[in-house]
């Protein structure tokens, strides 16, 4: 049984915001995902914010226990997953009260009506309850008994009552999937598919969904559904992609572009944790994953693999990057290449697990003891971090050098479509290894390319070029152990300089500036779309603002100190409390200002905007 | 790998023109012959070895084996050679490291290693004394020690570092001292020869700042009351005339006792390749301390899937059942659309 088309006509939209809030236990992470995956199928641009609570489950009902998913669908080119919800679909009490103050005035607030009970609104702290007490005047309310209407409809199937109330975020994903007219085959579809073997709970969840889509067709909440159109975007085959799927299949491409065996070794951490259980799937690309005992074990199991001939990645988020932070300095002695991923979240110590932020800069930067430099490459938005991935082990592999591949919370969860590349377009990188002597009848294993200044990668195995590599400082050439003043202080400055010569080989820093700005916006990282909606917004308010993002953090684009001394302001938003003004100010001798946020949550256009706007 | 019998090796095929630099008069000279003798007598080839090392007098041996090596950072050599032993599990890895390297700052990735299995072989030469930070007292140093750090005594009760493989279940645990080349050379060959994640603790003097500390047991004169040599197969016994024996007791603990008491049908028959590490564990309780009569040679050889090779087998596996890798397949996988 497929539910009826509906008999009404839908309005069209140009885009929509909706948060989807509930408690942990209420599957509104997985809600989210289902709009989402069927909008990007359907052809919608879109964006997702996921936030939830770093605890399994949290108490059931309260704040702390509140889990959401906002999507932003449209039928243009979008950059963020909105600034506030226009729609929030509320489970209980505490998700109301935990989002409502974000929910844009006039917005339409859908609550589950059954879970506003005295216990409910007791545990979310209300004192009366806001469907009745006219609080929530300034919305459109729209109360539905998601609960009962749910067990009404599993009644038959004979779900035991407990059971069949856990599909209610199926009834809620029915009702809202009517009222934005999404196609209701590729869900009934993933809902046999995902259910397949737990019959009652497949049918328990179908019956669900049917009857929320069923519903809003039939009881007149609304004079009419609502349409958003695919966007026109460019031309292509497209697929939905979270951050830490597109770090994945980056990797895996680095792989096979470069010809090697990637090893990816890891030790479980939140929020980097998905990117090992993609790739432990991929063995059949020749893919080896390795949980570890512990941080410092996975990057030295990696730093292993690099040594003998593999493309070697660890992955891990800030907690992780402190402990690895030792063997990253033995990585940038032995001259070995090896990327290691950050997805980074809010810190210090243990700090928000789930949240994001970019406050790993500078660790990234200068986080190791001695003079250890590394280059840095930044994703900017979800689908980015698939090129990002590639540039990481492109500049590792070609400079053996180990890189730093930065991405955070918000791109690891968030989604976006994603176009996908020809694979013919992406990068060639083929490294060619040792095969012979390079030194009369000697190997030397750190004689330098004139050039890039990479030492040779002469692989275990290989006759007549045996060599020892260390930790110990070592005599440029030979590679012997060598403590002589001069030499030690001729391979400081050689370590620099190679990583110096790659700003040679990446690309200037682009800047979109329509004519005349006297304002800079610079960024980094995930604040590529949320501060380019911004200035996109402060322009069509008559603002004259460039744009710059920065792809790669070290060495810095060739030209970055020209184009910042071209602006009389630059403005730097990030989240964190100005680590990259910090640098640039350092490095360029300009008086750029950030505007930083740190709440583990993404900036919104419009605080950007504002600091655009004080500035001007 | 001895794959080319066409071919000879002597000891300075394995030599670097590297000046050795350990205190003259250390164990470690010793050791680096036995190795190098080995080597040449089993004739493998050098590029085929890796030895990787971390922090300490022992872990510079690489930079004087003409093979292969990395001496990596404090502790972690265990995890680096599971990354070469992943990557190439067609070569022979090689971990060198002493006491402090091995037991303390590294305690957690040498037991992990060893209950993986992987195809590593760990030589951790003992001297119960931090060498090359100059004499602090190390986690084999016995309760009581003297050092710089430990001026009135050191509190610490010591690991016996035999009875932690044994604990990790490791499938090979073996015990040799620097005094007896041919001892050594018998172990390291049978520590060679097993597949999977070999254990070898290696008594060495360090002539500087914890000189004899294993004279009473590996003195040419006291030895065969002091070393008790584990035979697969036979009766554990020892001294001039084998006048002394090892029983197992009513707790399954084993006893010293003489062989006139008890009779020689009550020794324990040693007996390496039990799949409990049980009793191997037993018999490496009857020394506390390498001041008393001490078992040595080999604990336990039993067999266990070797972890670089199950590696192998999922990746045939999943090559298999999946096909080769198809990477425009793959970024297409999901759901996708085409917007023209």
């Amino acid at each position: 049984m497929t539910p009826e088309t509906s008999t009404l006509k839908p309005e069209p939209l140009a885009e929509v915001v909706i948060r989807f809030a509930g408690d942990s236990g209420d599957g509104m992470q997985l809600t989210g995902d289902r709009f989402t995956d069927v909008s990007a199928a359907f052809g919608n641009d879109l964006a997702t914010l996921p936030n939830y609570p770093a605890e399994i489950r949290a108490p059931a009902g309260t704040i702390a226990g509140v889990s959401s998913f906002q999507v932003q669908i449209s039928d243009h080119d979008i950059l963020t997953p909105g600034d506030l919800p226009t729609v929030l679909v509320a489970m209980n009490p505490a998700a109301l009260r935990a989002n409502i103050d974000e929910l844009a005035k006039g917005g339409t607030i859908l609550v589950n009506s059954d879970a506003f009970d005295q216990r409910n609104l007791d545990k979310a702290g209300y004192q009366a309850n806001p469907l009745e007490d006219g609080s929530l005047s300034a919305y459109r309310v729209i109360q539905v008994s998601m609960t009962s209407m749910t067990l009404e409809a599993t009644k038959e199937l004979g779900v035991k009552p407990r059971d069949a109330e856990r599909s209610k975020n199926f009834f809620a994903l029915g009702l809202i999937s009517w009222l934005y007219t999404r196609p209701v085959e590729p869900t009934i579809a993933w809902i046999d598919q995902r259910f397949g073997n737990k019959e009652l709970v497949r049918t328990a969840n179908l019956a669900a969904f049917k009857a929320g889509y069923n519903f809003g067709d039939t009881a007149e909440l609304w004079e009419h559904p609502y349409e958003i159109a695919p966007a026109s975007l460019p031309p292509g085959q497209y697929r939905q992609i979270t951050g830490n799927l597109a770090t994945s299949l980056g990797l895996i491409a680095a792989g096979h572009l470069s010809k090697l065996p990637v090893t990816y070794a890891s030790y479980p951490i939140t929020p980097a944790s998905d990117v090992l259980h993609e790739l432990s799937r991929h063995k059949n690309f020749g893919v080896r994953t390795f949980q570890a005992e512990d941080e410092i074990a996975a990057i030295g199991v990696a730093i292993g693999a690099a040594f003998a001939g593999h493309l070697a990645v660890t992955g891990t988020s800030g907690p992780g990057v402190d402990l690895k932070s030792e063997a990253m300095g033995l990585a940038v002695s032995l001259e070995l290449p090896l990327v290691i991923l950050d997805v980074q979240r809010g810190g210090p110590s243990t700090g928000l697990p789930t949240k994001t932020e970019q406050a790993d800069l500078l660790l990234a930067m200068y986080g190791r003891h001695g003079e250890a430099p590394m280059p840095i490459v930044a994703a900017s938005t979800p689908s980015d971090c698939f090129d990002a991935a590639i540039e990481a082990a492109r500049i590792a592999l070609k400079y053996r050098t180990p890189v730093l591949l930065l991405t955070d919370g918000y791109l690891a969860n968030g989604a976006e479509p994603w176009r996908l590349p020809a694979i013919d377009d992406l990068p060639d990188l083929t490294v060619e290894f040792a095969t012979k002597p390079n030194h009369g009848d000697e190997y030397w294993p750190y004689l330098r390319d004139p050039e890039t200044l990479a030492r040779p990668w002469a692989l275990p195995g290989t006759p007549g070029l045996m060599h020892r590599i260390g930790g110990i400082e070592k005599q440029d050439g030979t590679g012997n152990v060598n403590y002589d003043p001069h030499n030690h202080e001729k391979m400081v400055h050689l370590r620099a300089e190679k990583i110096a010569r790659i700003a040679r080989d990446i690309p200037p820093v682009e800047v979109d500036d329509p004519g005349g700005a006297d304002l800079l916006v610079l960024g980094w990282g995930s604040t590529w779309g949320v501060a380019q909606q911004a200035v996109r917004q402060a322009r069509a308010n008559g603002r004259r603002v460039a744009h710059a993002h920065l792809v790669h953090l070290n060495p810095f684009p060739a030209n970055l100190g020209e184009v910042l001394r071209a602006y009389p302001k630059v403005l730097v938003p990030e989240m964190n409390l100005g680590q990259l003004s910090r640098l640039v100010r350092a490095e360029y001798l300009v008086d750029a200002k950030s505007v930083t946020k740190v709440q583990g949550l993404p900036f919104r256009a419009a605080e950007i905007e504002a600091a655009i706007e004080e500035m001007i | 790998m001895a794959d080319d019998t066409a071919v000879t090796f002597s000891r300075k095929d394995y030599q670097t023109d590297q000046e050795v630099r350990w205190c003259p008069g250390c164990g470690d000279y010793s050791i680096l012959a036995a190795v190098q003798l080995l080597f040449a007598e089993i004739g493998l080839r050098p590029e085929n070895q890796v030895f990787v090392s971390g922090i300490g007098c022992a872990a510079r041996f690489p930079y004087y084996m003409e093979t292969y090596g990395i001496h990596s950072i404090h502790g972690r050599a265990p995890a680096v050679a599971t990354g070469v032993a992943i990557a190439r599990p067609d070569l022979d890895v090689w971990v060198i490291g002493g006491d402090g390297d091995m037991l303390s700052i590294g305690g957690n990735h040498l037991i992990h290693a060893l209950r993986r299995n992987v195809g590593v072989k760990i030589v951790m030469f003992n001297n119960q004394i931090y060498g090359l930070t100059k004499g602090q007292f190390s986690p084999t140093s016995e309760t009581g020690k003297i050092t710089k750090s430990s001026p009135f005594g050191s509190l610490d009760t010591p690991f016996n570092p035999v009875s932690v493989a044994l604990g990790a279940e490791a499938t090979f645990v073996a015990r040799t001292h620097d005094m007896d080349r041919k001892h050594m050379m018998e172990t390291l060959r049978r520590a060679y020869e097993h597949e999977g994640a070999a254990f070898v603790e290696l008594y060495q003097n360090c002539n500087v700042f914890n000189d004899g500390a294993f004279e009473t047991i590996t003195a040419k004169d006291t030895r065969a009351d002091m070393l008790i040599d584990l035979v697969h197969g036979a009766p554990i016994r020892f001294g001039a005339d084998g006048e002394k024996g090892v029983i197992l007791n009513e707790f399954g603990e084993c006893e010293i006792v003489a062989v006139a008491d008890v009779g020689e049908d009550r020794l324990l028959v040693h007996d390496e390749h039990r799949a409990d590490p049980s009793l191997a564990f037993a018999i490496s309780r009857l020394a506390h301390v390498p001041t008393m009569p001490t078992p040595v040679g080999v604990f336990r050889d039993v067999a266990r899937p070797v972890y670089e090779e199950a590696v192998q087998i999922q990746l045939a596996a999943a090559s298999e059942r999946n096909g080769p890798g198809d990477l425009g397949a793959l970024l297409a996988s999901g759901s996708t659309w085409t917007v023209d």
